[in-house]
């Protein structure tokens, strides 16, 4: 079977949807968020996302409460504009890992030539990156 | 009857090898941790027994000594050593070798979970399903554990003293990441229920390692003569042969170790202060023999 698409349809559930090959078919497996939480706290990526690890992801994506500016790569600038609406939703991401996730989609828009990210560009992003839970 | 293959067996697919993820966790661990010539875990299956306050001197008296020195906080729920250390929460740099350390009182490098958290009283919590955090928690952990030794930029180390919260179960984990280490401090107090703690410590511990056991509290200073006034009345262990435990070092209580602590100043930087500082010394030393300084 082949990877097809990751989702986060939310209360920490994970889909996954994989295809046969040959003949296209597709199946899809749920699991529960137990079982998606027990597999993350290892501090692997699951269901096609191939960025590499950030430092200390797996603390900065997992520990609430943390500072806002426990990191200096949050404040880090970038060349890369952001839209209002493309802030704003970033602004609705975990503070603690604002700054991370902000990099992210700032490498992401350097790396693929676009100068302003968007909402659109973030949905790219996430899915291409398998970051659909950001 | 059918024959599976073992899952080590299994290809791993482009799109989630988890197998060959852990295995670049730990492959990021080792090149991290090869640039360490001296880790140095301060260990105790009890709390209270003043492992970071011995972690803290320890550190400090090593870099005073001209050593390069790192020290990771590995009680991540009761952490301590920064303001031991007297490092302020500060923005930790980022950059693409990983995160850079904070820096304490004598240039002792630091990471903590105090360094993160939004306020000195901020409990640890993480962000999961609710219920059943018990099934994960220990992981998330251990994770963190594993990050601050491989996702810190510590450089070229002489030493990284490791600050270990209580409990035997969290020596084993520590003992997964670093199999080896130079040597094991096993922080007690002269009580039973200290020494029996850490007897079943250092039963954890493989017969290679060279580990040594250090008694704080051992005795106080009466303020008006000057002697010696034990603590606690009760011997170490009553069933243990005292030859079999190979005594690092002693630490008198002192009061001015505690104000030293709470003042983010380790009292080791004013070796004449105290007993306590010239025990604290006398113990960096041994140390420093054990690791064939």
């Amino acid at each position: 079977m082949r990877f097809e698409e990751r989702q986060l349809p939310g209360d920490g559930t994970m889909g996954v949807v994989f295809a046969c090959p040959q003949c296209g078919g597709e199946v899809a497996m749920l699991t529960n968020p137990m079982e998606t939480q027990v597999v993350s706290s290892l501090g692997v990526k699951i269901g096609g996302t191939t960025l590499p690890d950030q430092p200390m992801e797996l603390t900065r994506t997992f520990v609430a409460d943390g500072r806002d500016d426990a990191f200096a790569d949050a404040m880090r600038p970038r060349s890369v504009h952001w839209s209002e609406d493309a802030t704003n939703r970033l602004g609705q991401v975990p503070a603690f890992v604002r700054g991370m996730v902000k990099r992210i989609y700032a490498d992401y828009a350097q790396e693929h030539g676009i100068s302003e990210i968007t909402p659109a560009v973030m949905n790219r992003a996430r899915s291409d990156l398998g970051l659909e839970g950001m | 009857m059918r024959n599976f293959r073992t899952y080590g067996e299994v290809p791993a697919t482009p799109s989630h090898p988890v197998l060959a993820q852990v295995g670049d966790q730990r492959a990021r661990l080792g090149q991290r941790l090869a640039k360490i010539h001296h880790i140095v875990p301060v260990v105790s299956g009890k709390g209270g027994v003043g492992k970071s306050a011995v972690s803290a001197n320890l550190a400090a008296a090593l870099a005073l000594r001209g050593f390069r020195v790192g020290a990771v906080d590995g009680d991540l729920n009761g952490p301590s050593l920064a303001a031991m250390l007297g490092v302020s929460p500060e923005p930790l740099q980022v950059t693409d070798d990983g995160v850079v350390p904070a820096v304490g009182a004598a240039d002792v490098r630091l990471v903590a979970t105090d360094l993160l958290l939004e306020a000195a009283d901020t409990p640890l919590r993480w962000r999961g399903p609710p219920g059943d955090e018990f099934l994960w928690r220990g992981a998330l952990e251990a994770g963190t554990l594993r990050e601050f030794l491989s996702d810190v930029v510590w450089g070229d180390l002489d030493f990284l003293v490791v600050d270990l919260p209580p409990g035997t179960d969290r020596i084993q984990r520590f003992l997964e990441f670093v199999p080896d280490p130079a040597a094991v401090l096993l922080v007690t107090t002269p009580s039973r229920a200290a020494a029996r703690v850490v007897a079943r410590a250092e039963a954890l511990l493989s017969s290679g390692t060279r580990f040594g056991t250090v008694m704080n509290m051992a005795a106080g200073s009466c303020p008006h003569c000057g002697g010696t006034l034990p603590l606690f009345d009760a011997p170490a262990d009553p069933g243990r042969d005292p030859h079999t435990i190979d005594f690092w070092g002693e630490i008198p209580f002192d009061h001015r170790l505690a104000h030293a602590t709470d003042a983010g100043r380790p009292i080791v930087l004013d070796p004449d202060a105290s007993r306590a500082a010239t025990a604290l010394w006398a113990l960096t030393d041994r140390v420093l023999t054990e690791c064939e300084f």
